[in-house]
């Protein structure tokens, strides 16, 4: 409710509501999105996914790491349909189980980059002086990392400092949770550390410029306290953007697991990650070219799903640009 | 301006500093030091060794004294391959990363700008939706995908290219392509969002009332305003081509930096990690104050302070 009014303020400038004071600007945004036809086979496309993903169990024909070694490298036919793997596995159960490891990579990017790239940016700009000043040298360091390389480091840092398997240790815990993921967690942690940068510039922009605003001052002027006036007014104001960004960048959290799964910093085997899949059946492309295809298909489709949607978003939240 | 000039420069020095101060950190605390071996060396041969490249001094001492040769232009020797000094190393790798980088950064600026600058112009008809819908197949195909695609397709079953290496033109095709598709798209949707944004201003009309032939709107008047944005990024594009390119190097076992990068994180060969890491920032730092740079000089409407 509180969130309503506030949109229905800020779009008094912008004219288009005056006539029709009854919609607002998540409604209608909503609107455009459904109008746009990528935007929509983008979005379904992620569902798709996404229900792939959560009853994989039930879909996939067989268990991802359950394999035959007579029959290794079978191809496509009757009984695994697209395939099996060096170790007999079937390459379709496979790729619908590694749909689990990529959307959960990109949720996850996306959760930490949204949390800590939102609440630091805003604290930045709406601060601004001298605390903005320092957040974003910090800022400025950090982009000035060749992002690839120090994750590859990160990953090896964790790998490597917490292959303690002693229970009750903290290290020790930080393993079994791992394990417990398929070699993911450290990826998570990975990916966190280095995906938020983006975010935070853009909130820290949009806060600059949103502090200056008249109903920011209409609100200080009543009396509110810096806390409301960023939870009521800043933070729903710059949560547009901020959701056009992050759909966007999920594309590059999936490729970066893939991406270590594939050099072999990523998920443990038989975690089926595409990225380790591609790297696998890279290794026979002379003789079974289809293994490494078909799970950088999936890996394409995932990612142009998100751009899809990600660009009918912005179109939909910021209608001047088209 | 100059002022801003000398400003930005000076930020650079202690960004560096936290950057090396940051791996070099990494590096210590990672587990296992670069004399591991499977059957391990004894106490005395491994105690000589620390003697020799400093490595039982205090860890201050040792950052101190890497800086101070960095500094002086010596990266420190290399402790896997023993021949050879980290200089030595980048010598040989990264002019095929850059090499690799300038290679897929062309492909990019001839495909990309003329796909975006058609589709702009012929807004909302086939030719744009078939331009734009490339661009987006562009972004959003993962180099991990297209790289076993094209080898599969036209090294293995056309048989026209090799398959992979480095140092014939044939051998760059491949790499470079699957490289720079992705920035050629950027760059297409970059320059169709900046063209449409120009044809649509006063001084457009204007040159048009004036009688001026629509080839000459488009080429002068329109073109190379609408190229500002475009220009600007190709610095940081480079930058992220080459910082970028270790998937495309891994793929097609091109022995650039940033395959040689992985090596070293294997070896725990720190001087190595860590004059790659300070070489690749200091490539990202430069490519950003040329975009601030150009800015400034095409754009005279920027002030800087």
């Amino acid at each position: 409710m509180e969130i309503k009014i506030i949109e229905e303020k800020n779009e008094k400038d912008t004219t288009v509501v005056e006539q029709r004071p009854e919609v607002n600007l998540w409604k209608d945004a909503f609107r455009r999105l459904l109008k746009n036809k990528m935007a929509v086979v983008g979005g379904i496309i992620i569902i798709i996914l996404v229900l792939l993903a959560i009853f994989a169990n039930y879909i996939a024909p067989y268990h991802f790491a359950e394999g035959n070694l007579v029959e290794n490298y079978a191809k496509p036919g009757a009984k695994y349909m697209l395939g099996a793997d060096f170790m007999g596995r079937d390459l379709l159960s496979r790729i619908i189980y590694g749909t689990r490891i990529s959307l959960s990579v990109g949720l996850v990017g996306a959760i930490t980059a949204f949390i800590i790239g939102v609440l630091y940016g805003v604290t930045s700009g709406y601060y601004g002086g001298k605390v903005d000043d320092i957040m974003m040298r910090l800022v400025d360091i950090m982009y000035g990392f060749p992002t690839l390389l120090l994750i590859i480091l990160l990953m090896v840092l964790f790998k490597s400092t917490f292959a303690v398997t002693t229970p009750g240790t903290f290290a020790g815990t930080l393993n079994a949770i791992d394990k417990a993921f398929g070699g993911l967690f450290f990826i998570f942690i990975g990916i966190g550390l280095t995906a938020w940068l983006s975010m935070a510039r853009i909130a820290r922009g949009m806060a600059l410029s949103l502090r200056e605003k008249e109903f920011v001052e209409a609100a200080r002027a009543e009396g509110a306290t810096n806390l409301q006036i960023i939870l009521r007014h800043v933070l729903p104001n710059l949560l547009g953007p901020c959701i056009v960004r992050v759909t966007l960048d999920i594309p590059y959290y999936i490729t970066y697991e893939a991406f270590l799964s594939f050099i072999g910093l990523g998920v443990n085997p038989p975690t089926p990650s595409w990225g380790m899949m591609i790297s696998e059946g890279y290794r026979a492309i002379r003789s079974y070219p289809h293994l490494a295809l078909y799970p950088g298909i999936a890996l394409a489709i995932t990612m142009l799903a998100f751009n899809f949607l990600g660009d009918g978003l912005r179109d939909a939240l910021d209608p001047r640009m088209k | 301006m100059i002022n801003y000039i000398i400003r930005r420069i000076l930020w650079a020095i202690p960004v560096l500093l936290v950057i090396s101060l940051i791996t070099f950190s990494l590096g210590h605390i990672i587990p296992g030091g670069p004399f591991d071996r499977e059957k391990p060396l004894p106490k005395e041969i491994i105690a000589n060794l620390e003697a020799y490249y400093g490595l039982d001094d205090p860890l201050w001492k040792q950052y101190t004294d890497y800086l101070w040769n960095a500094l002086h232009g010596d990266l420190g020797p290399s402790y896997s391959s023993r021949s050879r000094t980290v200089n030595d190393i980048i010598k040989e790798h990264f002019p095929v990363s850059a090499q690799l980088g300038v290679l897929a950064l062309i492909i990019a600026m001839v495909v990309g700008i003329p796909l975006g600058m058609v589709s702009a112009l012929k807004q909302n008809s086939y030719i744009d939706y078939f331009c734009m819908f490339f661009a987006l197949l562009g972004v959003s195909v993962p180099a991990m995908t297209l790289g076993p695609v094209v080898v599969w397709f036209f090294a293995l079953k056309l048989n026209i290219l090799p398959v992979a290496r480095w140092g014939t033109w044939q051998q760059a095709i491949l790499p470079a392509f699957t490289l720079g598709i992705g920035s050629a798209a950027i760059l297409a949707r970059l320059t169709r969002a900046s063209m449409l944004r120009v044809i649509r201003e006063d001084y457009i009309r204007t040159a048009r009332s004036k009688g001026v032939s629509e080839k000459n709107v488009t080429i002068h008047h329109a073109l190379k305003n609408a190229l500002i944005p475009v220009v600007t990024v190709i610095g940081p594009l480079f930058a992220a081509l080459v910082t970028g390119s270790l998937i495309v190097e891994q793929i097609f076992a091109i022995p650039g930096c940033g395959k040689y990068f992985i090596t070293s994180v294997t070896n725990r060969d720190y001087p190595v990690i860590l004059g790659i890491m300070l070489l690749y920032a200091v490539l990202i730092i430069v490519a950003n104050l040329v975009v601030d740079l150009t800015y400034a000089w095409i754009d005279p409407r920027i002030k800087y302070t």
